[in-house]
């Protein structure tokens, strides 16, 4: 047995007792990137050397009896979406190919201060945009239980490190679904905390008001730990809550002070796999058994929650991408071309006595950003630009912006209601497993409706996590949603615990071929 | 169709992109089918409902106007495509006349 194969919070209790070293832990994490990454993708870049160094100084540190931080030389791996000082940050994006940011994120630094070994950077869709992993500029991340399969996303290659124990933490982001979907799709445990929670302070905006950054781990215990070490508020980030954060990794054995677990009938309509419902519906009966009582709710605006979430994060998304304008960072289109090629069309329409088409002419500086993000983006980062500079210019406003943001609080008092008579609500992570790589690539709906039973959390604000919970006839994982009222990241994290000590599915590990 | 090629047109101006005709096309098509799956708000009565652009209710966080440090020059122009000692660089927008 490997070092690899051991959960995060028993390499913390062998690194305390002296049983291991940060080095070997850091050198058999190392050396299963190195066996499996090439079949699974899941990392952008890996810093070897600089890991092992880190983990060298901890141990010294560790040795001469002085002070180690709570995660103290355990590997962590870090979607590329979270800056970092000096090191490419690039979002999977080739717009940020080789950006360096000059700061840190302040979970980052919260990581580098409890002592984490940053061992690499995870692939995503880019920007976070997507839940597949396939729009990444760089590379393909494939599901270490099914190499054809995709990993989920946007932390997909988060999820795939973690699945593969290539890293026993990983850092995600959610602003749909992105820690939740992948986590569940590659049979691991991943929270998305309450919006507010962690600082978002150095975290590439995708949407500013759904957007969080949670952990993705084999198990609610090691999932805690992560959290305690980044959450809390942040004076770099005002919509960070001042609020004290529990000593999640410490009360996750109690047992949650009630159980009232809520099933809404609209998590079980039209289009759920029935080898999911079938897990789902088993898991429920686990926690019926461990003393939960069982009780309907009613979220009757669930249905609306794709088309809301659609409206509402790519308008956000057209506005946080101008940013990316070839000027102050990131890729810009060749400059001589593009003054060469306006001018060949400003003679060409001259010519011709296209007047209307002088009139339209791009300025040169306009020509720049156009060219820019044209080369600089993706297909899926294009299509919702698109899609929210549509929503919110002229005309279309109050039709698709505003009428989204009243769905919205909506689909907020559907929660608050339900969760007046149960202290959880729990249902499926997705409609089915995961599905094969390029199967939805040239179907953005499709590929949207996948989400929509995570959306709905980022939209209300609240908190959720995705546990395993069983597997498909072809050896997929299934994950359970449990989702809790804002700031009840500590009750989830204990019933998720409570399942983990009553079942097995998050003990399995893939055979990767 | 729930938008036009036209209107395709115009919006990647507004969004600073330059799509190929090809691309046009196929944006056309995808936008109009999330647009059209969009219909479904419609059917909800949102006539009493205040917009929530955000899950939080904090609005105005304050802190004492102190001065501090903040990004030198040399880190802001660090990652700059084409910049000189103290600027940003970009092509003219003013012709030569």
């Amino acid at each position: 047995m490997s070092l690899a194969d051991l959960t995060a919070t028993e390499l913390l209790t062998r690194l305390g007792t002296g049983e291991t070293s940060a080095t070997e832990v850091t050198a058999a994490f190392l050396r299963r990137i190195e066996e499996q990454d090439a079949a699974v993708g899941a990392f952008l870049s890996v810093e070897g050397e600089r890991a092992m160094a880190q983990a060298e100084e901890i141990d010294r540190r560790r040795a001469a009896g002085r002070p180690v931080g709570k995660l103290g030389g355990l590997p962590v791996a870090v979607k590329d979406v979270l800056c970092t000082q000096g090191e490419r940050t690039t979002c999977a994006s080739r717009i940020l190919r080789d950006f360096r940011p000059p700061y840190d994120a302040t979970v980052v630094a919260r990581l580098k201060a409890a002592d984490a070994v940053l061992i690499g950077r995870t692939n995503m869709d880019e920007f976070a945009m997507g839940g597949s992993t396939e729009n990444s500029a760089f590379r393909v991340t494939h599901n270490p239980w099914a190499l054809d399969r995709i990993p989920g996303g946007s932390s997909g290659g988060s999820a795939a490190a973690v699945a593969a124990s290539m890293a026993p933490l990983a850092v995600g982001s959610d602003t749909g679904g992105s820690i939740r979907q992948p986590a569940g799709l590659c049979g691991i445990t991943g929270l998305k905390p309450t919006y507010g929670r962690v600082s978002r302070f150095g975290l590439v905006a995708f949407a500013s008001s759904l957007d969080q950054v949670g952990p993705i781990a084999w198990t609610a215990e090691d999932a805690a730990l992560l959290l305690g070490v980044i959450a809390g508020h942040d004076f770099h980030d005002s919509t960070s809550i001042d609020l004290s954060v529990p000593r999640y990794a410490e009360t996750i054995g109690a047992r949650p002070a009630r159980l009232r677990i809520g099933l809404a009938r609209e998590h079980f309509g039209e289009g759920l796999d029935a080898e999911v419902e079938k897990a789902v519906r088993e898991a429920v009966a686990v926690y019926e058994s461990l003393g939960a009582s069982v009780h309907e709710v009613c979220l009757p605006h669930s249905k609306y929650a794709v088309a809301t979430y659609y409206i509402i994060a790519p308008c956000e998304a057209s506005s946080n991408l101008a940013r990316y304008d070839g000027v102050h960072y990131g890729y810009r289109s060749d400059e001589r071309k593009l003054v060469a090629e306006l001018e060949a069309e400003r003679q060409a329409m001259e010519k011709s006595g296209d007047g209307k088409g002088l009139e339209g002419l791009d300025n040169p500086l306009v020509r720049l950003y156009r060219k820019t993000r044209s080369e600089g983006f993706g297909s899926e980062v294009k299509r919702r630009i698109m899609l929210g500079t549509y929503a919110l210019s002229a005309g279309y406003y109050d039709a698709y912006y505003l009428k989204a943001l009243k769905v919205r609080r909506l689909i907020r008092e559907d929660f608050d209601r339900a969760f007046r008579d149960v202290d959880l609500i729990a249902g499926p992570i997705t409609p089915a497993p995961a599905y094969p790589i390029g199967s939805k690539i040239d179907d953005p709906l499709a590929m949207y409706l996948f989400d929509l039973y995570t959306v709905s959390g980022n939209l209300a604000g609240i908190c959720g996590i995705s546990i395993p919970c069983g597997f498909s006839r072809e050896g997929l994982p299934i994950g359970l949603q449990l989702q809790a009222p804002p700031f009840e990241e500590e009750r989830l994290l204990q019933a998720a615990h409570l399942f983990q000590q009553a079942t097995g599915w998050h003990k399995r590990r893939p055979a990767i071929e | 169709m729930a938008i036009s090629r036209e209107e395709v047109r115009k919006v990647s101006l507004l969004a600073r992109l330059l799509l190929s005709e090809q691309d046009l096309d196929r944006m056309t098509v995808q936008l109009g089918a999330v647009l059209e799956y969009m219909e479904l708000l419609s059917e909800v009565d949102t006539g009493q409902v205040e917009p929530m652009a955000h899950p939080l209710d904090v609005t105005d966080v304050l802190r004492a106007d102190e001065v501090r440090p903040s990004l030198d020059r040399a880190s802001a122009l660090a990652n700059a495509p084409h910049h000189d000692a103290e600027c940003y660089l970009v092509p003219a927008v003013l012709g030569e006349e």
